[in-house]
C-alpha cells in the first residue's frame, strides 16, 4: 500500500499544498463559508473582550468594593456569551455541514469519473488504493480544508492578531515582549508536530502489517497447526508486536515533547510579562488590572499556538491527499469514444438510445495486434477471425495461460493495439461502448453480486424486468429452487458481496442476471465451475438452448461445454497457438489432445467417483 | 463455555504489568494540577502583596522562602524572582506532562502488546473446531479494533478519570479555601452540567452508530464497484451506478449533517452553561468584595479556579458514556481469551513408533449431524505406501483431519492407534510433528518462498546449510526451474504484497516444505492435483527414495499414483468400499478397476463422459 502510494503521488507536484486544484468544489459554498468567518471572526472577537470585562469588573467593582452598576455589567457580559455562543453554533453548523457538502462534492467527483476509466487503471491499481482515494482522501481534503480555514481565522487572524493588538493598546514595550515570543513557539511546535505526524504514519504502517499477520495467523491456523509452526509464527508476531510497541510509544513521546515544550515557551511570554509589568505597575507607571489582562492574555495564547502549528502541519500533510485525488481526476480512460460518437450515441451517463441500432451479432476481427498496455510482449499479433452471428466459440488453455484476452478485446474492455475489431461489419469504435456493453451478457468464474436483495442483483441486468421475468430467468438455469428456497426469496438479502450465499448459489443467480438482459453476444467465464455436478448437468441443456442463436464465447475448462463449439480456441502462454472444431484440433494429436486427454481423464474419474456418492 | 468467567477478568489480567507506568501518569499529572495551579496563586501574590500592600495570605513555606529571598520590599525591586519562579514552575509542569504522557503511552503499549500477543497465541492454540466455527473477519475485528477500543479507553481514559476526579477536587478545595460561598455557588454547576453531558453522550452515541453505519454503506458501494468493475461495465450500468452512489452519498452526508447539529446544540448550551456560571461567579465575586469580603487578587484566582472547574466536568460525563463503549469491547475479547486451548495433557506420551491402525471408527462433526465416517476399520502398515480413494464428501480428509489430532474421537467410537498407542494420549505436538501433512490447498505464509521452504526450521538465520537444503528440497519438488526464473529467486516474495504463485506452484512448496523437514510418516491430501501427471510422478518417486522407511498415505484419484501403493482404500459415502492391494482390486469390476480403466487407455475423439466406450 505505502509502496503504492509513493509510485503514485512522485510524478505530481502542486504548488500552495494543491488547494488551488480543490477550489472548484469549494466555491458553490464560498457565500456559506464567507459567513461561517464572520461568525468566527464575533466568537474570537468576544473571546478577547472577556478579559477586559474581567479587567473593568476588578476596577469598578473589587478595587472600588463597590457592587453599583453591576446589573447594567452582568447584563452587558450575559448579552456577549449570548452572541458568542450564537456565533459558535453558527460557524460550526456552517463548518460541519460544508465539511461533509464537499466531502460529499469530491467523492461524487472522483467516483463518477472512476465510471469512465478504462480497465488498465483497475488492473494497475489495487482495490484498496483505489477505494481509498474515492473514501479517504476525498474525506480528508474536505476537513482539513474547512476546520484549517475557522482555525486559521479564528485562532490565529483573530486572537492572535487581536490580542497583540489590544496589547498594545494597553502598553506597547509589554506587548511587543510577549508578541516577540509567538514566532518562535509557532515555529518550534510546528517542527516538532512535522516529527509527529512522521511518526504517525510509521505507526500505520506497522499496524497494517500486524494485522496482515494476524490475518495469516488465523486463515493459516490450519497450516500452523499441522506444521507445529506456532513458536515460529508466534515469534514473527511478536517481533511485530514489539515493532508497533516501539513506534507507538515514539509517536507518543514526539506528541508529548510538542504539548510539553509550546506550553513551556508560552510560560516565558507569562513570565516576561509578570517581571516587566511587575515593575511598570510598582512604579505605578501602569495599572495592576491592566497588569491581570496582560497576564490572563498571555496565558491563554497557549492554545491558539499550539493549534495553528497543528493546522500548519495539517495543511502540509494534505497535499498529498489532494495530489492523489487530482491524480485520479487526471488519469484518462485508454478506451475512449470519439466526440462524435457521443453527439450521436450519448455517453455512459447519458444515453441517446434513440439513435442505437440493432445488433446482430456479427464479430469480425482484422488484422489485430494486441499487447496490454503495461506489458512489453505483444500476445496477439496480427490475427484473422470471422465469427459470424450465433457462432460459439469456446477458448480452452490452462489458467492463466490468458484466455480472457480475446474476450477483453471483444467486450472493447481494451481496444487493439493495430488492426480492427468489426461488429455487425462496422469498426466498434464507431459506436459507443455503452451500445456495445448493452447487449453483452457476461458471467464470470467468481461471480460478483452486490450487496442488496435477490431481485436487485436479478434485475442488474435490465432494471425494468418484472417478477415474473426474473422467476422465468430462474427457472432456465434450474436457479428457481435455490431461490424459493431463501428466506424471503426474492426479496432475500445476499449481504456484502453476496456472502450469505454458496458460491453455487452466486454463480446460478449471476447466470440468471446475464440471461435476463437477453443479450446477442454472451460470455462465459468459466461460468459453470463452481456449480456442482449435478446442477451443472441441469443448466448445461438450458445453456446449450440460450447459446443457440447467440454470438458466445465461452472459456471453459469443462470437456462437455467445449466439444460442441463452432470454433475452438487453444491459448498457451498467452498466444492462440490452434483453432478449430473439436474433431479438427483432436486429429491433429497436439497440445489441445494432450490438454484434453488429461482433464478427460480427471474429471470422468471424479465423476465416477461422485456417482458412487449418490 | 459452561463455566462463567468474568466479563473482563481476561483482559484485565494484562493489566499488573502496566500498572507502574499508569501509576506514574496519574502521579505525574496530579503534580501538574498542582503545578500549573501555582501559577494563578504567584499572580494572586504578585498582585495583592508585592504590587499591592495587603497581608500575605499564603502558606508558611512560601513566607519561609520570601524571607529567604530577602523579604516582599528585596521582590518587590526584583521582579524577576516572580519571572524565575514562574518560568521554573512552567518548566516543572511540562517536565511532569512530558512524563505523564510518555509513560501513560508506555504503559498503555506494554499492555496492548501484552494483550496483542496472548490473544495471537491462544488463536494458534484453539482447537482446529473453534476456527471452523468463527468467521476470519469476526476474530480479527475483535483482535483489532475492539483491542484497540480498549487500549484507548484503558491508556487515555481511565487516567483521565483520575486527572479529571482530581482535578475538580483540587480546583474546588482550593475555592473552598477561600471563599466557601463562591465556591459553593461555582460547584452548584457540576451536577448539572456533568448529568447533561452524560446524557447527551448517550444520546449522541446512538446517533454516531447510524452515522458509521450509512458510512460502512457508501464505503461498501464503493468497494463493490471497484471489485465489480467488469460486471458494471460488461451491463453498461455506470448511470445506475453512479445515482446508487450519489443516493447513498447524500444519506450519508445528511446523517453526519444531522450530527452536527445536534452537536452545535450540545456545544451551544454547554458553553452558555460555563459562561453564566463564570459570570454568577464574577457577580458574586463582586458583591463578597463589596461587602469586604474578597480581596482583589483573591477574586482574579477564583476567576482562574472556576475556569480549571467547568472543562473537565464536561469531559467526565462524555467518559462515562464511553466506559459502555469499552466494556463491549472488552467482553468481545473475553469471548476469545476464555475458550480453553489445546494442550499437551501430563498422561500423554511422545510419538511411538509403528503401524497406523483404525478401529471401527465412527465419527461426526456435530451431534446433530449425520456421521461422515461409519465403522472404518483398516491398517497401514509402517513404511508401506498406503492410497486412499473417494469421491466428494466420502469422508477421506476427515481420516486426515483425525489422524493429526485436529478433530479428536469420542468415548465408544472406536479408536486410532499408532505403534499400539491410542493418538488420543499421544501429544499433539510430536504426533503433528512426526506426521507430515500436506493439504490440497496449501497456505503460503507472506514471507519470502525461500523462508516458506524452510519454515519448519527452528533458526531464523540465512546460513549457507539452510540455503543449501531449501535449494535441495525446491529440486526434489519439481519446483526449483521456477523458482529460478523469478527475479528475486529464492527472496521471491509470496501472497498479497508479491507475486501471486499458480494452484500448482503452491502445492509444489507446500510438497518442498516436507522435505526440509523429513518426516517418518507423510500423508498427501490430494496435494498434487494441480500438477500435471508427469511431475506428479517425479515428486512421488523423489518422496520414495528421500523417505525411505516412512509410511506414505496418499489420496488422489490418479491411477498412476494409485497403482503403486502398497495397499489401497476406497471410500464411499463414509465407509470402506474397497481395500486391498492395487492387484486384488483391479478385477473386481468396482470403483477402482472403473478408474484404472478409464486413465490407462487412449481416448478417441467420440468419448463421452461416461467413458463406457473407452472399454470395449
Amino acid at each position: 500500500m505505502s509502496k503504492n502510494d509513493e509510485k503514485n503521488t512522485e510524478n505530481i507536484k502542486l504548488p500552495f499544498f494543491g488547494i488551488p486544484k480543490i477550489f472548484p468544489y469549494v466555491k458553490q459554498y464560498r457565500k456559506q463559508m464567507l459567513f461561517m468567518l464572520i461568525a468566527c471572526f464575533g466568537t474570537s472577537l468576544v473571546d478577547l473582550v472577556l478579559p477586559l470585562f474581567q479587567k473593568y469588573a476588578i476596577q469598578n467593582f473589587i478595587q472600588e468594593e463597590s457592587a453599583k452598576g453591576v446589573w447594567i455589567f452582568a447584563a452587558a457580559y450575559l448579552a456577549l456569551i449570548l452572541l458568542q455562543i450564537i456565533c459558535f453554533m453558527y460557524w460550526a453548523r456552517v463548518a460541519w455541514v460544508c465539511e461533509m457538502r464537499i466531502g460529499r462534492d469530491l467523492k461524487r467527483a472522483s467516483f463518477n469519473h472512476l465510471q469512465t476509466l478504462s480497465f488498465s487503471y483497475f488492473n494497475t491499481n489495487a482495490v484498496g488504493y483505489v477505494h481509498a482515494r474515492v473514501m479517504s482522501d476525498t474525506a480528508m481534503i474536505a476537513q482539513i480544508l474547512t476546520w484549517g480555514l475557522v482555525d486559521v481565522v479564528s485562532w490565529t487572524l483573530v486572537y492572535l492578531i487581536g490580542a497583540c493588538v489590544v496589547m498594545l493598546f494597553l502598553n506597547v514595550r509589554l506587548a511587543l515582549i510577549v508578541i516577540a515570543v509567538v514566532p518562535i513557539v509557532v515555529l518550534v511546535s510546528f517542527l516538532l508536530n512535522r516529527r509527529l505526524m512522521d511518526a504517525n504514519r510509521k505507526v500505520r504502517e506497522v499496524n497494517s502489517v500486524m494485522t496482515g499477520k494476524f490475518n495469516e495467523g488465523i486463515v493459516g491456523a490450519k497450516t500452523t497447526k499441522t506444521l507445529v509452526i506456532g513458536d515460529k509464527t508466534y515469534n514473527d508476531f511478536s517481533a511485530e508486536t514489539k515493532e508497533m510497541k516501539r513506534a507507538s510509544i515514539k509517536a507518543a513521546r514526539f506528541s508529548a515533547l510538542f504539548i510539553s515544550v509550546s506550553t513551556f515557551l508560552c510560560s516565558f511570554a507569562v513570565a516576561l510579562v509578570m517581571w516587566k509589568g511587575g515593575n511598570l505597575t510598582a512604579e505605578s507607571l501602569m495599572e495592576v488590572a491592566t497588569l491581570s489582562a496582560f497576564v490572563t492574555y498571555a496565558l491563554n495564547m497557549v492554545d491558539p499556538i499550539t493549534e495553528l502549528a497543528r493546522t500548519v502541519s495539517d495543511l502540509v500533510g494534505v497535499k498529498v491527499n489532494i495530489e492523489r485525488f487530482t491524480k485520479l481526476m487526471n488519469t484518462e480512460p485508454d478506451v475512449k469514444d470519439t466526440d462524435e460518437v457521443i453527439e450521436k450515441y450519448g455517453d455512459s451517463f447519458e444515453p441517446k438510445k434513440e439513435n442505437w441500432e440493432e445488433i446482430k451479432g456479427d464479430i469480425e476481427l482484422c488484422d489485430v495486434s494486441f499487447k496490454y498496455p503495461d506489458g512489453n510482449e505483444y500476445v496477439l499479433e496480427h490475427f484473422n477471425l470471422k465469427i459470424p452471428a450465433g457462432t460459439n466459440v469456446a477458448i480452452v488453455g490452462e489458467t492463466g495461460a490468458g484466455k480472457s484476452t480475446l474476450v477483453n478485446l471483444v467486450c472493447r474492455f481494451f481496444e487493439p493495439t493495430s488492426g480492427k475489431i468489426l461488429i455487425d461489419g462496422r469498426d466498434y469504435k464507431e459506436r459507443s461502448q455503452l451500445w456495445l456493453h448493452s447487449n453483452i451478457g457476461y458471467v464470470l468464474q467468481t461471480p460478483h453480486l452486490f450487496s442488496g436483495t435477490v431481485r436487485d442483483n436479478l434485475k442488474y441486468s435490465r432494471l425494468d424486468a418484472t417478477d415474473e421475468e426474473l422467476y422465468e430467468a430462474l427457472e432456465a438455469v434450474s436457479a428457481r429452487e435455490v431461490v424459493d428456497r431463501l428466506d424471503g426469496r426474492l426479496d432475500f438479502n445476499v449481504g456484502e458481496g453476496g456472502d450469505l450465499l454458496s458460491v453455487g448459489e452466486k454463480q446460478l443467480i449471476s447466470f440468471a442476471r446475464a440471461i435476463l438482459a437477453d443479450p446477442k453476444i454472451f460470455i462465459l467465464d468459466e461460468a459453470t465451475s463452481s456449480i456442482d455436478t449435478l446442477t451443472e448437468s441441469l443448466i448445461q441443456s438450458a445453456i446449450e438452448k440460450l447459446l443457440s442463436g447467440r454470438t458466445s464465447f465461452m472459456i471453459a475448462h469443462r470437456l462437455s461445454t467445449i466439444r460442441k463449439a463452432d470454433i475452438i480456441l487453444v491459448v498457451r502462454s498467452g498466444k492462440i497457438v490452434e483453432s478449430g472444431t473439436h474433431e479438427e484440433l483432436f486429429a491433429k494429436k497436439g497440445y489441445y489432445y494432450s490438454l484434453y486427454t488429461r482433464q478427460y481423464q480427471d474429471e470422468a474419474s471424479v465423476e465416477i467417483l461422485g456417482g458412487n456418492n449418490k | 463455555m459452561n463455566k462463567k468467567q468474568s466479563k473482563f477478568g481476561p483482559v484485565l489480567k494484562f493489566l499488573p504489568k502496566a500498572l507502574p507506568w499508569f501509576v506514574i501518569t496519574v502521579l505525574s499529572s496530579a503534580m501538574i494540577t498542582v503545578l500549573d495551579s501555582i501559577t494563578p496563586q504567584l499572580v494572586r501574590m504578585t498582585v495583592d502583596s508585592i504590587i499591592g500592600d495587603s497581608k500575605p495570605d499564603v502558606p508558611k513555606i512560601v513566607m519561609w522562602v520570601v524571607e529567604k529571598l530577602g523579604g516582599i520590599e528585596k521582590i518587590k525591586e526584583n521582579m524577576y524572582l516572580i519571572a524565575i519562579t514562574v518560568v521554573a514552575f512552567a518548566f516543572g509542569s511540562a517536565l511532569m506532562r512530558y512524563i505523564s504522557r510518555a509513560s501513560g503511552a508506555k504503559g498503555s503499549e506494554i499492555y496492548t502488546e501484552t494483550m496483542r500477543n496472548s490473544l495471537f497465541s491462544h488463536i494458534q492454540k484453539l482447537p482446529y473446531k473453534w476456527h471452523v466455527a468463527n468467521q476470519t473477519g469476526d476474530i480479527i475485528q475483535r483482535c483489532t479494533s475492539d483491542v484497540n477500543t480498549v487500549k484507548t479507553f484503558i491508556s487515555g481514559q481511565l487516567p483521565d478519570v483520575f486527572r479529571l476526579v482530581f482535578l475538580i477536587g483540587f480546583s474546588s478545595y482550593m475555592m473552598f479555601t477561600m471563599n466557601w460561598k463562591i465556591a459553593l455557588l461555582a460547584i452548584s454547576f457540576v451536577p448539572f452540567v456533568f448529568l447533561y453531558s452524560m446524557l447527551f453522550n448517550k444520546k449522541i452515541h446512538k446517533e454516531f452508530g447510524k452515522a458509521d453505519e450509512a458510512e460502512g454503506e457508501l464505503s461498501t458501494i464503493a468497494q463493490e464497484n471497484i471489485t465489480g468493475v467488469r460486471i458494471v461495465r460488461a451491463f453498461g450500468r455506470e448511470a445506475y451506478e453512479k445515482d446508487k452512489f450519489e443516493k447513498q452519498n447524500n444519506i450519508y452526508t445528511e446523517s453526519w449533517v444531522v450530527l452536527g447539529k445536534t452537536m452545535g446544540w450540545f456545544w451551544g448550551i454547554s458553553d452558555f452553561v460555563s459562561g453564566f456560571q463564570m459570570l454568577s461567579v464574577i457577580v458574586f465575586g463582586i458583591f463578597c468584595a463589596a461587602s469586604g469580603d474578597l480581596t482583589e487578587g483573591e477574586f482574579i484566582a477564583f476567576v482562574s479556579y472556576n475556569g480549571m472547574l467547568t472543562w473537565p466536568v464536561r469531559q467526565l460525563g462524555r467518559l462515562v458514556s464511553q466506559l459502555s463503549r469499552a466494556s463491549v469491547s472488552a467482553e468481545r475479547i473475553a469471548y476469545i481469551l476464555n475458550e480453553e486451548e489445546e494442550k499437551d495433557m501430563p498422561h500423554e506420551v511422545d510419538m511411538p513408533d509403528g503401524d497406523i491402525v483404525f478401529d471401527n471408527v465412527t465419527f461426526s462433526y456435530s451431534p446433530e449431524l449425520q456421521p461422515v465416517l461409519k465403522n472404518i476399520s483398516f491398517t497401514i502398515k509402517k513404511g508401506e505406501m498406503f492410497a486412499i480413494l473417494g469421491g466428494t464428501g466420502s469422508g477421506k480428509s476427515t481420516l486426515v483431519l483425525l489422524l493429526h489430532r485436529l478433530y479428536d474421537l469420542d468415548e465408544n467410537c472406536g479408536t486410532i492407534t499408532i505403534g499400539g498407542v491410542d493418538i488420543r494420549n499421544i501429544k499433539r505436538s510430536s504426533l503433528r510433528s512426526k506426521i507430515g501433512m500436506i493439504l490440497q490447498e496449501p497456505f503460503l505464509f507472506s514471507k519470502t518462498i525461500g523462508e516458506n521452504i524452510a519454515i519448519t526450521e527452528k533458526s531464523a538465520d540465512n546460513s549457507e546449510e539452510i540455503n543449501e537444503k531449501i535449494r535441495y528440497a525446491a529440486s526434489l519438488a519439481s519446483i526449483s526451474d521456477e523458482i529460478e526464473a523469478f527475479a528475486d529467486k529464492y527472496d521471491t516474495v509470496v501472497g498479497e504484497r508479491g507475486v501471486t504463485l499458480s494452484g500448482g506452484q503452491k502445492q509444489r512448496v507446500a510438497i518442498a516444505r516436507q522435505f526440509v523437514r523429513e518426516n517418518e510418516y507423510i500423508v498427501l491430501d490430494d496435494s498434487l492435483s494441480a500438477v500435471d501427471t508427469e511431475t506428479d510422478s517425479k515428486i512421488r518417486s523423489a518422496i520414495v527414495r528421500e523417505s525411505k522407511n516412512s509410511t506414505v498415505i496418499i489420496i488422489s484419484h490418479r491411477v498412476t499414483t494409485l497403482s503403486q501403493a502398497n495397499k489401497i482404500l476406497v471410500l464411499e459415502n463414509g465407509r470402506v468400499s474397497e481395500y486391498g492391494t492395487p492387484a486384488e482390486l483391479l478385477n473386481n469390476g468396482k470403483t477402482y478397476s472403473k478408474i484404472y480403466e478409464l486413465q490407462t487407455c487412449v481416448p478417441d475423439s467420440e468419448i463421452n463422459l461416461k467413458g463406457s466406450e473407452c472399454n470395449e
